[in-house]
């Protein structure tokens, strides 16, 4: 397994005086004359800088992924205020997760995901630290096997990294020079400015979670508040292909091929949420997916918003429980003067697309990890809200 | 287009009662400060004690805490004070996920959200803190003042409450409560009691507020709240107009309420001064009377009806005489004439017919007024008032009273 590990290896070349020196990897160093050194596992402690994991690294113009460093997306990601995102996993040899269909893999210690937030740059602008464009396209951000960072600008990478103790979230925000970044425990704010294909620019601040508002998503279970885990890395998140440097090949299986997964069933046993992004799809399909990871890791039966009754992960029922015409509880103004979260038929009535709507703390939802408003997502639990059927028959 | 209109709502938004007032960045020592203590907030260890100096802190974003066993202490809650104006992020001013926590002396100010949220935990206590909208009763506030949800053994004494446009002092979907000595005012409502088993409310103040002192069941909720005593209070003067955002389940109490209990079982209000409250002085009422009960939206398990409610020995005096709403102005009108007010109590006459037996509910179930010649107005909800009714006969009763709450005792 460790040997197919090895034919993955993408080139990663540090700067650094370290003094592993690893033979085979060498061969892959064409630029640098540097030593290679493997990532780095740190079992406790807040490392001051991402590079000291040395999961990824500023090169040649190139963010680099180490030796064994997996990337991968989701079918359908959170929205991050149009951040691009680079998400990649690294694990010990000799250990591998657990298949779940339905929870986040059981990790072995020793995991380390990362999540980098970056943009690319708007076309024919200069770099200016705060112009960023509003795009999907990610056909600008890569360049071979790193992204391409006279293309792109990096804000933040976070890491998740599993301890005996438990996962531990670490925020990094990125320097001017884009060469390293620095751990940032209670977190940053930023000025940016969107900046769509027509030139129009909208400003926001770009918020980097402390280390508790990491826990404020990731930390699923309120009766353990010190326990956390990745949100992304489920069966139904990950059941897609991913274009590889070696080829174009479903995620899992990579995974398992490559010894980073184990228990995987056959592949029509595994469930795959819709790519909320493609109109080909069913629509309830891709509101629902698109509720169940911008939503359902706070909405479910145990996490931070299940003092609302309100339950948006993808396992919920389409009844009271998703908010067909339910009332809310404690929303405050965020109700928007509308009398329950989803009226069927009706999105100008429904609480849900208001909430979706705002970018005031007091009003918008999710409450933390975005300063701006997703309008394509919004305009597609619109959509969903208006084919449904019925009335709320109000009784009185 | 949409994008305009809402960049002028925004504004106007913005505009309200703030004047042109222009919220500064924070400065360097300020952000210095936030940072400093957000480090000391993730460093906590069980047994830390965090001093927050006199002083007026400015923050742009909302403070956490998910460490057991810490205890955030200022100087006073007019001296250490967390000022969330310009909040950018957070909808909390202070957000805790953590047991064995206490707060005291030390204010919140204008944040966007809530003041101080507690969300799972236990033995906590909120002692002499001041949450605050500076700018008054306004819908732009945020909804809840003081705010421990899913919380058991919860102490929240000698606190102030002002401004939260949902309401003050709130305590949702707990077990074993204690509120005492706050004083909460300007609040669409002043202290709310939610899906919460076993809450003693008492020697508080609540004034100026739509609603001063509510006891509600909403459906849906991880537990249905009961037993909840309510005395010694002073609920005076709530006649501020309701300025919750519709939808808000505060939404449907009427300007001029005293005291409210909606939906919630076994209550007992006594020894209470209620004076003041221009439509009633305390209103019993069931979910229906709030206009959100329909088919699907609540659960099926739901009980709406306020059931259990015993009053008595309360010391009440004005109020009544304005009431909220075309349809009980009209009411009062009707019944009493321009001049007259309503009787103490208002009761929307919702009833769980099927429980009924010879036409009153079980004996445990009914609502027992023992309160020298206080009267009821049964206003006939069911039947859009058709026949309201003034009949004392069916609240003569008694009802066994509910233990005093006591909290353990701290390790």
């Amino acid at each position: 397994m460790s040997e197919e590990k090895m034919q993955h290896a993408a080139r990663f070349c540090v700067n650094t005086a370290a003094a592993f020196v690893l033979a085979a990897a060498l061969v892959a160093c064409s630029q640098a004359p540097a030593p290679v050194v493997p990532v780095t596992f740190h079992a406790s402690g807040s490392p001051a800088h991402l590079s000291d994991w040395h999961v990824t690294a500023a090169l040649d113009g190139k963010l680099q992924l180490n030796a064994d460093v997996v990337p991968y997306d989701l079918n359908t990601p959170l929205f991050s205020d149009y951040a691009h995102k680079l998400r990649t996993i690294w694990m010990p040899k000799g250990v591998a997760a657990k298949y779940d269909a339905a929870q986040t893999f059981d990790f072995p210690v020793g995991t380390i995901i990362t999540k980098t937030f970056y943009y690319p740059l708007p076309k024919g602008a200069a770099r200016d630290a705060k112009s960023v464009a509003r795009s999907y396209d990610q056909s600008r951000d890569f360049a071979g096997s790193g992204l391409d960072l006279t293309q792109v600008h990096l804000i933040e990478t976070r890491v998740l990294v599993r301890r005996e103790s438990g996962w531990a979230a670490l925020p990094y925000v990125w320097n001017a020079d884009q060469t390293d970044a620095e751990l940032a425990r209670t977190g940053d704010t930023q000025a940016l400015e969107l900046v769509a294909d027509d030139g129009t620019r909208e400003p926001f601040t770009y918020v980097v979670p402390n280390e508790n508002q990491c826990a404020g998503c990731h930390g699923t279970d309120m009766k353990n508040p010190s326990l956390i885990a990745p949100i992304g890395p489920k069966a139904r998140h990950l059941n897609r292909d991913y274009a590889y440097a070696d080829g174009r090949e479903n995620q899992l299986a990579h995974l398992t091929r490559l010894g980073y997964l184990m228990g995987l069933p056959e592949a029509s046993a595994v469930p795959r949420n819709a790519d909320w992004h493609d109109a080909t799809q069913d629509v309830t399909a891709r509101a629902r997916a698109y509720l169940d990871i911008n939503c359902g890791h706070c909405h479910n039966a145990n996490g931070p918003a299940n003092t609302t009754g309100l339950s948006l992960d993808i396992f919920t029922a389409p009844d009271r429980h998703l908010g067909l015409c339910k009332p809310p509880v404690a929303a405050g103004r965020g109700t928007g003067d509308h009398k329950v979260d989803i009226v069927p038929g009706k999105p100008d009535d429904s609480i849900l697309p208001y909430r979706m709507n705002s970018s005031e703390p007091a009003v918008m939802m999710p409450e933390q990890g975005r300063s701006t408003i997703h309008r394509e997502g919004m305009e597609l639990i619109r959509a969903w809200i208006a084919a449904w059927q019925g009335n709320c028959d109000v009784a009185s | 287009m949409r994008k305009l209109v809402l960049a002028a709502l925004v504004v106007t938004l913005a505009g309200c009662g703030r004047g042109a007032e222009e919220i500064k960045a924070l400065t360097a020592d300020e952000s210095a400060y936030q940072k400093h203590l957000q480090e000391q907030l993730l460093d906590a260890k069980p047994g830390s004690v965090i001093e927050i100096p006199a002083g007026k802190h400015r923050f742009d974003r909302g403070l956490t805490l998910r460490v057991n066993g810490v205890t955030i202490r200022g100087a006073g809650q007019d001296k250490s004070i967390l000022s969330f104006k310009g909040q950018v992020a957070g909808p909390e001013g202070m957000l805790v996920n953590a047991s064995d926590f206490t707060i005291e002396n030390l204010a919140i100010e204008d944040s966007k959200g809530d003041g101080l949220k507690i969300n799972d935990g236990e033995n906590i206590t909120i002692r002499g803190v001041r949450v605050e909208w500076t700018g008054g009763s306004q819908t732009t506030n945020g909804a809840y003042g003081i705010y421990p949800v899913k919380t058991r053994n919860v102490l929240i004494e000698d606190s102030i409450a002002i401004g939260a446009s949902d309401a003050g002092i709130y305590v949702g979907q707990s077990n074993t409560v204690i509120v005492r000595r706050n004083r909460a005012e300007l609040n669409v409502a002043g202290i709310e009691i939610e899906n919460t088993i076993n809450a003693d409310v008492y020697e508080n103040t609540a004034t100026k507020n739509t609603g001063g002192i509510l006891v509600f069941n909403m459906p849906n909720l991880s537990q249905p709240g009961h037993s909840t005593r309510v005395y010694k209070n002073h609920a005076v003067a709530n006649n501020t107009g309701n300025f919750a955002a519709k939808g808000a389940a505060v939404a449907s109490v009427p300007a001029g309420s005293g005291i409210v209990i909606n939906s919630n079982p076994l209550v007992e209000i006594f020894d209470n001064d209620i004076a003041d409250n221009k439509t009633a002085n305390l209103i019993i009422s069931s979910y229906f009377s709030t206009g959100y009960m329909n088919k699907y939206g609540v659960a099926e398990n739901y009980d709406p009806y306020p059931k259990g409610i015993f009053i008595y020995d309360n010391r009440f005096s004005g109020g009544g005489d304005s009431p909220d709403g075309l349809d009980l102005k009209t009411l009062k009108t009707a019944m009493f004439g321009i001049t007259g007010h309503f009787p103490n109590i208002l009761w929307d006459g919702y009833v769980d017919t099927k429980t009924l037996v010879n036409g009153l509910p079980p004996a445990e179930q009914r609502i027992c007024i023992r309160n020298g010649d206080t009267g009821i107005l049964n206003v006939d909800g069911p039947n859009k008032y058709d026949k309201p009714s003034t009949d004392m006969a069916p609240f003569q009763c008694e009802l066994t009273k509910l233990p005093a709450v006591t909290l353990p005792a701290k390790a």
